[in-house]
């Protein structure tokens, strides 16, 4: 009954749903490292790029990947103005502030797309929607295989970023020392924007990726955000090769317990490991004390 | 170079500075001294843009920097290395002295980097140590070093002998004397008296927010008042 070519196929797409988990985590695990923010809003804004990716797609006929820039560079600014001018001024640098107005941003833009576009699901449909792989072990639809890619290149490209431009510096800095950071003339609000920037934006590409073979309705955030949380949490807060590998893990575990448990209970594997991890490492896989 | 004239400044509601007249000529190490909670860091962070002041006027190079923002007062090249080091605990000893140079002297960053890791070579050692895991006196090591990659008009040194061994501090105000020989002016802001006299050209002493002495650093060793208040004889 335990056979390797019902297993491995199971793994595989684990894998490349987890990449995906794992990028929205990038996301918020950055937003938190730097800011100490815990993005509320952050489904909602995930839910507000896949409708991008989704009216671009049925009102002008562009390909989903090939909107990946214009979506990435439109939660981009999203994020930014959003820090910058509405988040940064009315949180007045208290935490439970910030953490009520990003809610209350959650339940607006959330509102504002029923409103907008009713709570139907919708979805597109791309030449390669219906396309497979084949792997020798196993098939893997094609826009999986181009998530999980896409999503690996996309954490590389951020890996770099932080490490290897005086941009990514900055953040890291700010994150731990603010006034180390001013006194070198790090712009405290830019940075901090821009952290808040580059989050939303790995929201924008995760959209590009997911639409082909997800579907979008003002609910779908949900789904992602918490299992977002429960990765961050699992690789260790504001960690990125722990919001890596704990959205894999985190993949591989959903679809093997979809596998065992069916569909409906596969997510309680999830939280079985999370549970059993905090258990024994209460800072996560890769987290530091505090 | 420096000029401050009349500053009042504090922070919240709270004033600390009650009218700072003090002021350092190019080329100088100008001591500011004074026992902790005078205001010393106040005046240090006012200068940086860290605080506003409420009055008063601060004359850097030519031009009032009072209320401006830190990040243009880096630009200017009034420099300042904190009290309690402040360096990026996170970042290797390489990366935090690169971000020394995030606003200005980029284009000279390699430059800079060599000469920082000539006058310490203790950092060359540990290039890709995080600097967390420096001990006290590399970390103000690193510190300096930060500050310098800015190739700064002005440096403001907040209690770099601050935590320091004996030794570490006397190898310091060497440090010091040589960088301003190399033609640096520095405001040496310190508890440590008689050392910081030892070096500096002039000095003030700040008592509740107020000057309450200047002049030359080796007529002041010799103040009765001063003896009294610092030394204790």
């Amino acid at each position: 009954m335990l056979e390797f070519s019902i297993l491995l196929p199971a793994i595989l797409n684990g894998l490349t749903i987890g990449a995906i988990y794992a990028l929205i985590a990038l996301g918020l695990t950055l937003i938190y490292g730097v800011l100490h923010i815990i993005n509320f809003a952050h489904g909602s804004l995930l839910m507000l790029a896949l409708y991008g990716v989704f009216f671009l797609h049925s009102l002008f006929g562009i390909d989903p990947y090939l909107a990946l820039p214009v979506v990435g560079i439109a939660l981009f600014g999203i994020g930014y103005g959003l820090q910058r001018f509405v988040i940064g001024h009315a949180g007045h640098g208290r935490d439970e502030n910030i953490l009520l107005v990003t809610l209350g941003l959650s339940v607006i833009i959330e509102n504002l797309a029923l409103y907008l576009w009713r709570a139907d699901t919708r979805t597109i449909e791309t030449p390669y929607s219906f396309e497979t792989l084949d792997f020798g072990i196993a098939f893997i639809a094609v826009p999986k295989a181009v998530a999980f890619a896409g999503a690996l290149l996309v954490a590389a490209l951020l890996w770099l970023l932080m490490t290897r431009t005086d941009l990514g510096r900055a953040i890291r800095a700010l994150a731990k020392e603010r006034q180390g950071a001013k006194l070198v003339g790090i712009n405290v609000e830019h940075i901090f924007a821009m952290s808040f920037g580059i989050g939303c934006a790995c929201l924008g590409v995760a959209a590009c990726l997911l639409l082909p073979s997800f579907y979008v309705s003002p609910q779908v955030g949900h789904a992602f955000v918490l299992v977002a949380f429960t990765v961050v949490v699992l690789g260790g807060m504001g960690s990125f090769v722990g919001a890596l590998l704990g959205g894999l893990i985190i993949g591989v575990t959903e679809s093997l317990g979809g596998l065992f448990f069916g569909e409906s209970l596969g997510q309680l594997g999830i939280f079985l490991i999370f549970i059993i991890v905090l258990l024994f490492r209460p800072t996560g896989l890769l987290g530091q004390k505090a | 170079m420096l000029e401050i004239r009349g500053l009042h400044a504090g922070y919240n509601e709270v004033e600390v500075l009650r009218g700072i007249d003090l002021n350092v000529a190019k080329g100088e190490i100008v001591a500011l001294l004074g026992a902790n909670g005078v205001g010393k860091s106040t005046l240090n962070n006012t200068l940086s843009g860290i605080y506003r002041p409420f009055a008063g006027r601060i004359q850097f190079m030519g031009r009032n920097i009072a209320g401006m923002r830190s990040d243009a007062i880096v630009d200017a090249g009034l420099i300042q290395v904190p009290e309690g080091r402040r360096v990026f605990p996170n970042l290797t000893v390489q990366e935090n002295l690169e971000l020394g140079s995030y606003r200005r002297g980029r284009e000279q960053r390699s430059l800079n980097l060599e000469r920082v890791y000539t006058i310490f070579p203790r950092l060359k050692e540990r290039i890709a140590q995080l600097a967390g895991t420096l001990s006290g006196g590399e970390q103000q090591m690193l510190a300096i070093g930060r500050g310098l990659m800015a190739q700064p008009e002005l440096l403001v040194l907040d209690e770099p002998s601050l935590g320091l061994s004996p030794l570490l501090v006397e190898e310091m105000f060497g440090l010091i004397q040589a960088l301003n020989r190399g033609g640096l002016s520095i405001l040496l802001v310190e508890q440590n008296v008689v050392q910081s006299l030892a070096i500096a050209h002039r000095a003030f002493v700040l008592e509740h927010g107020r000057i309450a002495l200047s002049g030359v650093a080796s007529d002041l060793l010799n103040d009765p008042g001063l003896k009294a208040s610092y030394l204790g004889v």
